[in-house]
């Protein structure tokens, strides 16, 4: 339709007939409005994603040229434990992260929509997400001082005991992995929110009228029906957190030991510190491929939901 | 909401011996579930009154009241060091490292790293958006689904090849090589942009095409204006994102004529001695950091709690 009016002047200028026309439509005026979209996506999108394949198959420490060396870097890699260990962090980190996460945002969601309409209390919730992580985990790494930092004085108080929160390899994991909670509790809560509210009012009425509780009425009506959407917010979260790196490279830089050498920071030193860009490309590579995985093992789950709410 | 009072308010009252006028008996059942939320609430923001109450302080005096609820010999010494308009013999008095830091640079840095990708991101995803939905070409759909692949692609992935370009094109510590690889288009804000412009009614772009409104005419004067909604909101959330991005900016602009923020935070925290660490100065810092975009929340969050959903994902 908007065809019809403006041939005149494309027809002028190409000489096209109207059958061309309507091959390839605005294709001209199309080409103008996507350029620079275009050119940022294969630049830095297209570009480097299949550069990054090939880099992962050479040897290359920034300087000279990369050499390739074929499948080396997948070998070195299988018998290399501090990559083993940076999987093994980073999973327990996600499992940590987004098992208590998903629960207390689930809550957050499920009190402030059985409560209240109120959006400054949604906007207070959303406040942590919007600071950046470096700030995050610098103020949390500030009130979980060993000596001065606000938890361990209540801890203290209490006779609980200081806790040596990022120093010690067994809590500096969950400790991170807790941090990023409190960062990401109150987006995902307006996620499952949004999700909530999509839930039709009678259904709450109607098992109202039969006499359930909310306890009940949680159980029987906000769960089954929220299926799909958690399944939907699962999986934006589980990436989002495999790529844990900010709070890491500013607060234990991977330490104790190698208690939070998780995988992007591992990818980063080896990079960046060691110029080992060759083998950091591999690695990446073997996240690339995780991250797909879990993509789409998430997605049949989603997909096993949907019927639910249709 | 309306459900959760019912059944105690209608039965209740009336059972009690009638002196006064029928009260509502408590729902304890609200009351907690007011309480946890209240709990949640308290836990989001005490962290942000710690980070305030911290950077008033003076920080040779942290220890001695470490577990006070009020600054510790209140001052605004912090800010003065780290906006380095103390001296060093200042500094050094109220527990600073001595150091010099300078964030007015850095916030300068920050404000124009976010102006320039956000500006030119929304703009150009805008014009692609149009190019998606509002024309017709052969192959739209197939390139659309190849923009949409890169969203797949684990971040770090493309970081690393982007440095060695960054590099090669001698665009290290330049702000240039800072917002090069998101200016141009984030897989996601084409998509946004996109699905609103989908919904955009047709008949008001056929008539003015019928009088006789060039593509770039109905682009500015009325795709833009009829979709400035989502535009604002997308502007915001890019806004935050650049505003908070670290890993990047760490790898291109380490440079203090560059440093960023967030960059300048992490360089901040690893020069801090490590016996006693300038706590006041550290956190007068990361309010610095976080205020800008706090105060932009507070001006313009309304329409970004509200747009939290699925609009932009389904």
């Amino acid at each position: 339709m908007a065809t019809q009016v403006v041939p005149k002047r494309a027809a002028k200028a190409s000489g096209a007939v109207s059958g061309r026309r309507r091959r390839f439509g605005d294709l001209r005026v199309a080409l103008v409005f996507l350029f620079p979209a275009a050119l940022g996506f294969t630049v830095f999108y297209l570009w480097p994603t299949l550069r990054g394949f090939y880099l992962s198959l050479t040897e290359f420490s920034l300087l000279g040229d990369a050499e390739f060396v074929g499948l080396a870097n997948f070998e070195r890699l299988i018998g290399d434990p501090l990559f083993w260990n940076s999987l093994r962090v980073t999973v327990l980190y996600v499992v940590i992260n987004i098992g208590v996460q998903t629960v207390v945002a689930l809550a957050l969601a499920v009190l402030m929509h059985r409560l209240t309409t109120s959006v400054t209390i949604r906007g207070l919730v959303l406040l942590p997400y919007l600071v950046a992580n470096v700030v995050v985990a610098l103020v949390w790494f500030w009130m979980l001082d060993y000596q001065l930092g606000v938890v361990n004085q209540i801890l203290d108080w209490i006779g609980l005991g200081r806790i040596s929160f990022f120093g010690s390899e067994t809590w500096a994991i969950p400790t991170i992995a807790l941090v990023n909670v409190w960062r990401h509790m109150g987006y995902t809560a307006l996620l499952i929110f949004a999700g909530l509210q999509m839930i039709p009012k009678y259904v709450y009425e109607a098992s109202a009228i039969d006499g359930a509780s909310e306890w009940r009425m949680f159980w029987s009506v906000t769960l089954p029906l929220l299926r799909p959407i958690m399944a939907l917010v699962l999986i934006l979260s589980v990436i989002g957190s495999f790529q844990i790196f900010d709070t890491v490279a500013v607060t234990t830089s991977g330490g104790p030991v190698d208690a939070t050498r998780v995988i992007y920071f591992y990818i980063f030193e080896l990079a960046f510190e060691r110029f080992d860009f060759g083998y950091a490309a591999a690695i990446s590579v073997v996240l690339f491929l995780i991250l797909g995985g879990v993509a789409i093992a998430q997605l049949r789950m989603l997909r096993a939901g949907e019927s639910d709410l249709s | 909401m309306t459900v959760a009072t019912r059944s105690p308010g209608t039965h209740g009252p009336r059972v009690r011996s009638g002196q006064k006028a029928p009260r509502r008996p408590v729902n304890w059942g609200r009351v907690v579930a007011w309480a946890a939320l209240i709990v949640l609430l308290i836990v989001t923001i005490f962290p942000f009154y710690w980070m305030l109450r911290t950077s008033l302080s003076n920080n040779r005096a942290l220890a001695a009241e470490a577990g006070s609820p009020l600054p510790a010999d209140l001052t605004l010494g912090a800010f003065e060091r780290v906006l380095g308009m103390a001296t060093t013999e200042e500094a050094l008095a109220e527990g600073g490292s001595g150091a010099s830091v300078n964030f007015w640079l850095y916030l300068r840095n920050s404000i124009v790293v976010a102006t320039v990708v956000t500006i030119g991101q929304v703009f150009f995803c805008a014009m692609a958006a149009y190019a998606f939905a509002r024309l017709r070409w052969p192959g739209r759909d197939k390139v659309f689904f190849l923009f949409l692949t890169a969203l797949m692609v684990p971040p770090i992935f493309t970081t690393l090849p982007n440095f060695i370009l960054i590099r090669d094109l001698g665009l290290l510590n330049t702000f240039a090589g800072i917002v090069l690889p998101t200016l141009f288009m984030t897989p996601f804000a084409v998509f946004f942009l996109r699905q609103f412009f989908v919904g955009l009614s047709r008949e008001i772009e056929e008539a003015a095409m019928i009088d006789g409104a060039g593509h770039a005419r109905i682009f500015f004067r009325l795709i833009i204006p009829m979709a400035a909604a989502p535009i604002t909101t997308l502007s915001i959330l890019t806004y935050i994102n650049a505003w908070n991005d670290y890993m990047w900016p760490l790898l291109v602009g380490q440079e203090e004529n560059v440093r960023v923020l967030t960059v300048a935070l992490g360089v901040f925290r690893s020069q801090t001695p490590q016996g006693s660490p300038d706590w006041a100065g550290l956190m007068a810092a990361t309010l610095i950091a976080a205020l800008p975009v706090m105060i932009l929340f507070a001006v313009l969050g309304r329409r970004v709690v509200n747009s939290i959903g699925f609009s932009g994902i389904k």
